[in-house]
């Protein structure tokens, strides 16, 4: 296609062009049926990124959940994103925690892995470096539960791959800000 | 009255509540009950559509012109399907609307059964808000708040969902008195730092421009009037998109017309070269913006509007104000008073000076025919003989609407339905239905292509019925305009499908439904032909058989920026207009 000959306009916006950033979005939403799928939705409608999403109900007699999305995009996407999520009429409040800087993420991870002799020793010592816990096991197979940040994961999953990996269930990032206030 | 009752008679009673005196729908095995307790009273008139689709744009008609919510009522799985459209078309346009849709029970809801669909998962997408209501005791507060979301904040349509046993059992009503939305609080109020240094701008733009939409439209009559007030007080020039027009008069001196993909010369270029533009309930829409790496290059953008994601959202703005436009319209004009702002006379006197050059290039001129009607002078020639009477025009979606919008001059706001955002062909007749039931005495039009009307044509039967003297302009080219334009303009002149070639006697098809049919093809005859259908009190079909191929002018071809107009005129560069990236958008 032609490119355009006139100089670009600094206001014009530039979705999908700019730096790819990850964003974690906590969203506190009336806990009433389809609330997830409204926020799922508006995520594929509008053609924004999930990388990760967890969701409970965090207050149960204000019938209040909690959704934590980790999304990726241009600055100005996510900014948009957080305006879209706040027109959802059960949407209370939407805050960009990665924005508002020095919050702690955390995901609870499972791991299975089988394997004998060796392999299972090797599993073990790299298990206690991350302190994962055996929450199962067996005779061939342990079950780790392992809890931290996204990239710590990642990084024990791939060093259980060559020991005898099974499979992983993740839960996704759960995140709040440091000190005193809410979100 | 007792408050004990079923939830079929709880949904009448709510409506009558709400002040709702029509309502549009077509009942169904799901919506029986509440059809039996529409029977058993006299206030709410209902009106029988011939579609569910007539029966949304019907309630978009009756919104738009009466600043009301529309309502509808419809079934269970194809009455909520065929919605969907007019749905969509309010949410694109902002149009309060509430739709009750029926269900079928509870205990078979996810069986497949007979008339099922998952109308709420359907309709998520295209509605503000919608609520399956699964218990009697709910059923109260959702349809007061159902009207409360459709109606504050940025307006749009909201589903409820009832199936058959809720509306069957009985609960105790509660009325809409302190029954609103637990969090959903939309911001009326502008910022009033951001209030001040829109003033600040205000007074050191040199070449300023306001551009206006359908939020003022939306924000109620007294926007219209602010806008009016701070328009003469700073005497900047104003433009609006397709959705704003009437709430600064066609007639005023500071008017551009409007802007945008068919929008005026000196509206378009007063975009590109101004130094300060003043968004007010627009949405920067691409119809609008044009080429947006090229949109308005110099200038500083101030963006008043009352959905916070509105804002940056195509295009990126220096100061945004979340607010309605209603009362950020009136701080800006309060504080434009108390701090004793003044203009740049001099500038403007300049800026001015310019307009005027564009506005010599008369960019809405065509030329006329004396052995072929020309759509726009058919247009024209309506505006002349309509414009002295208490008129409502609705219209279809192609090349008609586009003349409609050009030719056809506003004085004030709600005077003017169209389908803008998602261009809904068949949106006009069901549309002047709902304009003539709020309307009873006035004169509502609805110009019309000979292909949009045929997509809506059974609601003619709807007109018929309740004796709607609605006039349907059709500016019969035999062809989908539009389509026929791009077709030219983008593939060569290879017009794939976009001819009709057996088009229906219209005048005949009147008479088929108890209609006046006129059909008019000579210039000469048209004034009184337009007399006639004015004059006539029953629904008419005017066939007006314009030129075949006139093109719609001026334009921006897609790809293109705003100093880049088609203008009419320039016939030889209609084939190079568009270049292969332009191609590539709609």
């Amino acid at each position: 296609m032609n490119a355009p000959a006139a100089p670009l306009s600094p206001y014009s916006s530039a979705l999908g062009k700019a730096n790819i950033e990850f964003h974690t979005l906590s969203v506190l939403v009336d806990n009433e049926p389809g609330v997830l799928a409204r926020v799922v939705g508006l995520f594929s409608g509008r053609g924004y990124n999930i990388e990760s999403l967890t969701v409970a109900e965090v207050a149960h007699a204000e019938h209040l959940s909690r959704i934590t999305i980790v999304t990726s995009g241009p600055p100005e996407a996510i900014e948009q994103i957080g305006h879209q999520l706040e027109r959802l009429v059960p949407v209370h409040k939407v805050t960009d925690l990665t924005l508002r800087g020095n919050a702690v993420e955390r995901e609870l991870a499972m791991i299975k892995v089988a394997g004998k002799g060796q392999d299972r020793d090797e599993a073990l010592r790299l298990a206690e470096a991350f302190r994962a816990r055996v929450i199962d096991a067996a005779i061939e197979s342990f079950v780790f539960e392992l809890t931290g940040a996204a990239g710590k994961i990642d990084q024990f999953v791939e060093l259980m791959r060559p020991i005898g990996l099974v499979e992983v269930s993740r839960t996704g990032v759960a995140a709040m800000s440091r000190g005193p206030k809410p979100m | 009255m007792t408050n004990l009752m079923t939830g079929a008679e709880m949904v009448v009673r709510a409506l009558r509540d709400q002040g709702v005196e029509t309502i549009f729908g077509y009942p169904g095995g799901a919506v029986l009950p509440i059809y039996d307790a529409l029977f058993h009273q006299d206030f709410i008139k209902h009106v029988l559509v011939r579609h569910e689709q007539g029966a949304a744009h019907a309630a978009e008609g009756f919104a738009r012109s009466s600043g009301k919510a529309g309502v509808l009522l419809v079934t269970s799985g194809p009455g909520a399907t065929n919605a969907v459209t007019g749905l969509t078309d309010a949410l694109m346009d902002s149009i309060p609307l509430i739709c009750i849709t029926g269900q079928v029970p509870t205990h078979l809801i996810g069986s497949d059964a007979f008339q099922e669909c998952d109308t709420v998962g359907i309709t998520r997408h295209c509605t503000k808000h919608n609520y399956l209501v699964r218990q009697i005791e709910d059923l109260p507060r959702v349809l007061h708040e159902a009207f409360y979301v459709a109606q504050n904040g940025r307006p749009g349509p909201v589903v409820i969902d009832i199936p058959k046993d809720v509306q069957f059992a009985v609960g105790t009503y509660i009325g809409p008195r302190n029954i609103e939305h637990k969090t959903y609080r939309p911001k009326l109020d502008g910022d009033p730092g951001r209030i001040a240094q829109a003033v600040a701008l205000m007074a050191a733009a040199r070449r300023p421009v306001f551009y206006t939409g359908g939020g003022v439209v939306n924000s109620g009559p007294a926007a219209s009037r602010l806008l009016r007030e701070l328009v003469s007080l700073t005497g900047f020039p104003i433009t609006s998109t397709l959705m704003g027009l009437g709430s600064y008069p066609a007639s005023g001196k500071n008017w551009l017309g409007m802007l945008g993909m068919h929008g005026t010369y000196e509206a378009n270029n007063a975009m590109h070269d101004c130094d300060l533009m003043i968004a007010i309930g627009a949405r920067f829409d691409d119809r609008i913006t044009g080429r947006l790496d090229a949109f308005s290059p110099g200038s500083k953008k101030v963006h008043i509007d009352i959905d916070p994601s509105s804002i940056n959202k195509n295009v990126k703005v220096d100061l945004g104000i979340v607010g309605d436009c209603t009362h950020v319209l009136g701080q800006l004009i309060e504080v434009f008073r108390a701090k004793n702002a003044s203009i740049n006379a001099d500038a403007l006197t300049k800026w001015w000076a310019q307009i005027d050059k564009w506005r010599a290039r008369k960019s809405l001129s065509f030329k006329n025919a004396k052995d072929v009607i020309k759509p726009q002078y058919a247009v024209q020639r309506l505006y002349e003989l309509t414009k002295a009477r208490d008129t409502y025009i609705t219209t279809e979606v192609g090349q008609h609407q586009m003349w409609a919008a050009q030719h056809y001059h506003f004085e004030a706001p709600n005077r003017w339905l169209t389908s803008g955002g998602l261009g809904t062909m068949g949106y006009g007749l069901p549309a002047a239905i709902g304009a003539q039931m709020a309307h009873p005495g006035s004169l509502v039009v609805d110009i019309a292509g000979e292909a949009s009307i045929l997509m809506n044509m059974q609601e003619l039967s709807t007109a018929a019925q309740y004796r709607l003297p609605v006039k349907i302009f059709i500016l019969n080219n035999e062809y989908m305009g539009m389509v026929r334009q791009w077709q030219e303009l983008l593939h060569e002149g290879r017009y794939s499908q976009s001819y009709t070639a057996a088009l229906p006697d219209f005048v005949k098809l009147a008479g088929a439904f108890g209609a006046h049919g006129i059909r008019c093809s000579d210039p000469a005859l048209l004034d009184d032909a337009i007399l006639e259908m004015i004059e006539t009190p029953e629904t008419v079909i005017f066939d007006c058989v314009v030129d075949k191929t006139e093109n719609c002018l001026p334009m921006i071809p897609s790809g293109k920026a705003h100093n880049e107009m088609l203008l009419p005129g320039e016939d030889a560069a209609i084939e190079t207009a568009i270049d292969a990236a332009g191609k590539m958008l709609v």
